[in-house]
């Protein structure tokens, strides 16, 4: 075995890695930027090398600074986990040239996967479905045409080089095929130099589900089952799991040869993905082979019980697989969810910043409930702008997918990150989504059921219900210790009362208190009455409560009179208050939040660079108005709509917090 | 004899209706509560003990002397915030306009004398359209008579004021000596002089909200304290300011059982200091994290935000925090945030409130509007106001501490208790750049002998150690230990004594 293995990657990657290695008995070396001196993969690996600047292309990327860090460490093998050089065959060829193990496949299988033609090809005569489509050059739109007719309608209409929806259109006629082929073409030309196109069906209802497939160097070839990733956000994963709620047994089974009849087509070792698009009607189509470890192994491994990471290892070893096809059994559920440092509520905007708060629930693992949280980020530590802006991975793994699905609420709920925004609320309106509870999505579930973006979570009237009744419980612990202060009038002190009426969601309630030493009973004008039991004590920013038996978890925030409450995607203030008090706040008028269309808010905090234009100029749509600064880029922030500028707030060289109003318009 | 008794209760009802139900119901819709409903709100339940129900005005011009409501406008008596005594007077906007007359002025003076008397704070809940006009000088009278007890209650026991309504002309004075202002949002103003005057005097056409609104005076003037959406709000944060604040100066800060462990340590304070010096960071993350349960009560949040002030608790007692802000202006003094934090020190002095000082201060703001406003005498005051503190004074620096700045922010030679440091602190008389190319000018003209200059005197002074050499730095501390650290400073301060020199008052430079 390997005394010592570099790991070419970053963030939580890295850090997986090195817990298997850790595990095996082997030493890590980490690489880093100077974006990631402080970084947690640095921390955990037994040495680390500096390898340049933060921006990627000057430094994890650079094949020649990985190797001299191997040369310099005398590292005997590479990991190069997911993304950067993982799919590089340059940097694989460099490393069998130093005699170096490559923990991947061999470099031919990444040359010929990494081609969509080419894999194709190879796929069609390994016996692998492929997508109805025409494999050649086309050269002009009534050739497009006269496929497309063969093809059948639809037909999507692609670049060879492309990748992330570039280059691609879907047409259901012949003037849409016409007018698809050169658009895609000119697109083709444009961002990737690479004008070929091809012609394929397009597939209805399409759920994206892949295989995972792990060889060794002996000829034996496995499949660990799929892993279902439909739930998608722009060609991004954000939830996937294991096994797919919609595969038959028949169905896996034969995606599952298929695959493996292709890694060993190429001659592949290692683990690999070989992703599939299924139709309603469970037919099954190649996409692509990913020759590398999938950023969704997690799901594989709680399912399977295989440390794909140790298998990598062990394969590039030389070792035979110590295990057949027979031994790959499904185990229970298991569901990941990508935490991304995006603001959901700000059309995903990436955010960066400094981790104030980074609290992940506890992993975990017993018969029936395991939590798992593959991550690269620490609190107090920074999200850069540098790298990609997933921060963590939260797994949780159940005997059924209903089972899976509840631990992950719960998980959600209890998972603390404050200093940026992030999707948290959105993945939690995701495990209550009904479509997905039943398990009837396609790639387009985000498009379809968010289609005018994230707009947070309105919650029925008995989530509301057992969170009123937790916060009433809550705020009488805080009133009673309010009346505890020294200074008081002796025998003159206040009593706090059990009458409370609790206002969240547009909605109030009145509720009585009756507290005993193991909790309290909240009993709602309606007759319902609730069982609140909990630990929870003033100051805490976690509430894991006990509601009638069952668990409910929220982040708990400090407002006037009351708590913020997040919970189940939902963001709420609530307001505790006496009788009297609601009564009396019934007078108060309902503040219209300012109407900001005529404004320009500054989004996010940063330094004033330059104000362009001056009070009463008139705008035009895109015109620049002013420069904000922020983590040492530029932003130019431009005019939306036509305009007079009628006062500026803000002059160059001030400090502006996110929705600042840096200037008004007429 | 039931007649009798029952008359008592009619003539209270009476009372308790002020102007009238129409005038009650005007004054909901604007939003508003009325002068007792405020009083339900700021006090305990059934806690509200009233003074002078009855009293009614003597006036008999313009036909006054047939309207003579109870109470003549104001609502004044005692009661308990928590259990704690507190007067409290609630000036009635339906009756008369809340306007003030020689009796009103007369209820207000005898809640606040006897407040001196027996130690405890004054609310004054100010909703009034002046002075009552048809009392003429009898009412200025009245004003004066509350501006002298203001005065002499100053730094004897806190006064809060909370303007819920107009609050105009002579009338301001009244708040401006107490020790906090709260406005309400949208519904409140303070102005010297109106709309109307301005508009006729210098041909200014402005709103009474852009006069002297909330935003106006939290941001612009820092004449107020805070603004609050609403009455209900407003009179909530009342209370809860009040349980950070002793009763009287002759008592300690209040102390209440926490939820928070003293010697939490916080591992992300290690990183809270960026890599690169002239990166700003959020100063409100440590204080939050030092802070029992993450409470702090913010004081002149909106204005000179390059300073923040605040009461927090450790260990259950009220300290106040002082501390630069680097997100703004780099942190630097300059006359707005020595002002504020000056008065702020001097509160809390007044009232054996032990003060937290967390320094990140690259100096003082240079530039023609600043020494032409006169920055010598404004920065003077923070100094002055720290150098006579005789409170429990604990000092952090967490980062730059640079030339007079760095004296002026509770260093030890103004008698600072405990003065720590992280060890990313820079203890000097200005930045690197700067000293070197005064030191070594020669070498001006030569970049790579200046860089070598700039690096040496990096390396020589921009740490905490030269000065904890000298004993001026107690001690460099972990960042990740520091509330526990400062707890325990606090805790061995709990019987400081400290005296200064008998003198009939100082002389502040104001």
């Amino acid at each position: 075995m390997f005394d010592k293995i570099l790991i070419a990657n970053r963030g939580e990657i890295a850090c997986r890695v090195i817990k298997t290695a850790r595990k095996m008995g082997i030493k890590t070396v980490a690489v880093y930027s100077d974006a990631d001196r402080n970084a947690l993969h640095v921390e955990m690996a037994d040495e680390a090398v500096h390898i340049g600047p933060p921006p990627a292309n000057q430094s994890y990327i650079v094949i020649d600074k990985i190797m001299d860090a191997i040369k310099q460490t005398g590292a005997q093998a590479v990991h190069p986990g997911y993304g950067f050089l993982s799919e590089n065959s340059k940097f694989a060829e460099a490393l069998d040239a130093a005699g170096v193990a490559f923990i991947g496949p061999p470099v031919g299988a990444i040359e010929s996967m990494g081609d969509k033609i080419t894999s194709k090809k190879i796929a069609q005569e390994a016996g692998v479905n492929t997508v109805p489509g025409y494999m050649g050059l086309i050269e002009d739109a009534e050739e497009a045409v006269k496929i497309s007719n063969e093809i059948g309608y639809p037909v999507m209409i692609k670049a060879s080089a492309g990748g992330g929806g570039k280059g691609m259109r879907i047409a259901w006629n012949d003037d849409e095929a016409r007018e698809g082929f050169q658009s895609s073409k000119n697109e083709a030309a444009n961002s990737f130099g690479d004008d070929r196109i091809f012609i394929e069906k397009f597939v209805t209802q399409p759920r994206h589900i892949e295989i995972q497939v792990l060889a060794d160097a002996h000829g034996n070839c496995i499949y660990l089952n799929e892993r279902e990733c439909s739930i998608q956000r722009r060609n991004q994963k954000v939830v996937e799991e294991a096994p797919s709620p919609f595969l038959d047994e028949a169905t896996r089974k034969a995606m599952g040869e298929q695959s493996c009849a292709l890694a060993k087509a190429v001659g592949y070792t290692s683990a690999g993905t070989v992703e599939f698009i299924v139709d309603g009607d469970r037919n099954f189509y190649f996409l692509e082979m990913n020759t590398r470890l999938q950023v969704e192994h997690p799901v594989t491994e709680l399912i399977t019980g295989v440390d794909l990471v140790e298998q990598m290892i062990r394969v590039a070893n030389g070792e035979p697989l110590s295990i057949t096809q027979d031994d790959v059994k499904i185990n229970g559920w298991a569901i990941e969810n990508r935490l991304y440092a995006e603001d959901p509520y700000r059309g995903f905007l990436p955010s960066i910043g400094r981790l104030a708060r980074y609290r992940p629930p506890e992993e975990f693992a017993s018969e029936t409930h395991v939590v798992r949280n593959d991550t690269g980020v620490f609190e107090g530590g920074e999200i850069s702008m540098y790298y990609d802006p997933m921060i963590a991975k939260l797994c949780t793994w159940g005997p059924t997918r209903l089972e899976a699905i509840e631990h992950m609420r719960n998980a959600l709920d209890g998972f603390e990150v404050e200093g940026i925004g992030h999707n948290l609320p959105f993945l939690s309106a995701v495990m209550d989504h009904p479509k997905f509870v039943s398990g009837d999505m396609t790639t387009a579930f985000i498009a379809e059921e968010y289609p005018e973006g994230f707009m947070g979570v309105d919650l029925d009237h008995s989530a509301l219900q057992r969170i009123a009744a937790s916060c009433a419980a809550m705020n009488r612990v805080a009133e009673i210790r309010r009346t505890q202060i020294s200074g008081r009038m002796d025998n003159h002190e206040r009593r706090v009362g059990d009458d409370w009426v609790v206002s969240l969601q547009g909605q109030s309630y009145a509720v009585t208190i009756a507290a005993d030493p193991g909790g309290s009973t909240v009993t709602f004008e309606d007759g319902t009455s609730i069982r609140v039991e909990g630990d929870w004590t003033p100051g805490d920013q976690l509430a894991t409560m006990s509601i009638d038996g069952s668990p409910l978890v929220m982040k708990v925030g400090k407002i006037s009179g009351g708590f913020r409450i997040r919970s189940r995607g939902a963001d709420l203030k609530v307001h505790v208050r006496s009788p009297r008090q609601a009564e009396l706040a019934q007078f108060m008028i309902e503040k219209l939040p300012p109407d900001t269309s005529k404004m320009l808010l500054c989004p996010m905090p940063g330094l004033i660079v330059k104000v362009n234009v001056e009070v009463g100029q008139e705008v035009q749509e895109g015109q620049a108005l002013c420069t904000v600064e922020a983590m040492k880029m530029e932003n130019i922030l431009r005019a939306e709509r036509k305009g007079v500028v009628s006062k500026i707030n803000a002059a160059a060289g001030d400090s502006l917090a996110v929705d600042d109003v840096i200037m008004e318009f007429e | 004899m039931k007649d009798i008794l029952q008359e008592l209760e009619t003539r209270r009802a009476n009372a308790r209706l002020g102007g009238g139900q129409k005038r009650i119901d005007a004054q909901h819709a604007k939003g508003k509560l009325t002068a007792r409903e405020r009083i339900e709100l700021l006090l305990d339940d059934g806690s509200f003990e009233e003074f002078d129900m009855f009293v009614a005005h003597r006036c008999t011009d313009f036909g006054m002397e047939k309207q003579r409501p109870a109470g003549d406008g104001v609502v004044t008596g005692w009661g308990t915030i928590n259990g704690r005594m507190v007067y409290v007077f609630s000036q009635d906007f339906t009756v008369f306009g809340g306007s003030l007359s020689e009796t009103h002025a007369q209820k207000i003076c005898k809640i606040m004398d006897m407040a001196i008397q027996n130690g405890a704070p004054v609310i004054g809940i100010n909703d009034s359209g002046g002075a009552r006009i048809q009392e003429g000088v009898a009412s200025l009278a009245g004003y004066a008579e509350v501006f002298q007890r203001n005065i002499m209650a100053s730094g004897v026991v806190p006064q809060i004021s909370v303007i819920m309504g107009p609050c105009a002309g002579g009338a301001v004075y009244s708040p401006a000596m107490t020790d906090f202002i709260f406005m309400v949002k949208d519904s409140s103003y303070m102005f010297v002089t109106g709309p109307d005057v301005v508009k006729t005097v210098t041909n200014e056409v402005i709103t009474a909200e852009e006069l002297g609104g909330a935003s106006t005076h939290t941001k612009k003037s820092s004449v107020a304290d805070g603004a609050f959406e609403n009455d209900v709000e407003a009179l909530a944060e009342v209370r809860r300011l009040v349980d950070f604040l002793p009763l009287n100066n002759r008592e300690k800060a209040p102390v209440r059982p926490f939820f928070d462990e003293p010697g939490r340590i916080e591992t992300s304070l290690d990183t809270l200091v960026p890599d690169n010096a002239n990166t700003p960071y959020d100063m409100k993350e440590l204080i939050l994290k030092l802070a029992d349960e993450g409470d702090f009560y913010e004081i002149q949040e909106d204005f000179a935000k390059n300073i923040i002030t605040g009461f927090i608790r450790l260990e259950g007692q009220t300290v106040g925090v002082v501390a630069n802000q680097p997100m703004v202006l780099a942190g630097c003094l300059d006359i707005d945030s020595s002002r504020k934090a000056a008065r702020f020190v001097r509160f809390c002095d007044a009232f054996e409130i032990p003060i937290l000082t967390l320094v990140d201060v690259p100096g003082f703001l240079p530039g023609t509007s600043q020494e032409y406003g006169g920055v010598i005498k404004h920065g003077a005051k923070l100094l002055f106001a720290y150098g006579e503190a005789t409170v429990p004074k604990v000092t952090v620096i967490t980062r730059k501490a640079y030339g007079g700045a760095y004296d002026v922010m509770s260093s030890k030679h103004l008698r600072g208790d405990f003065n720590y440091a992280w060890p990313t602190a820079e203890i000097a008389v200005m930045g690197a750049k700067g000293a070197t190319e005064i030191i070594h000018r020669a070498d001006l003209g030569d970049a790579e002998k200046i860089a070598q200059h700039t690096q040496d005197y990096e390396d020589r002074f921009a740490n905490p150690f030269v000065a904890a050499e000298r004993g001026f730095i107690d001690e460099v501390i972990q960042p990740r230990s520091t509330r526990r650290r400062v707890s325990r400073a606090f805790a061995s301060l709990r019987n400081k004594k400290l005296q200064n020199p008998w003198k009939k008052h100082d002389n502040i430079p104001l």
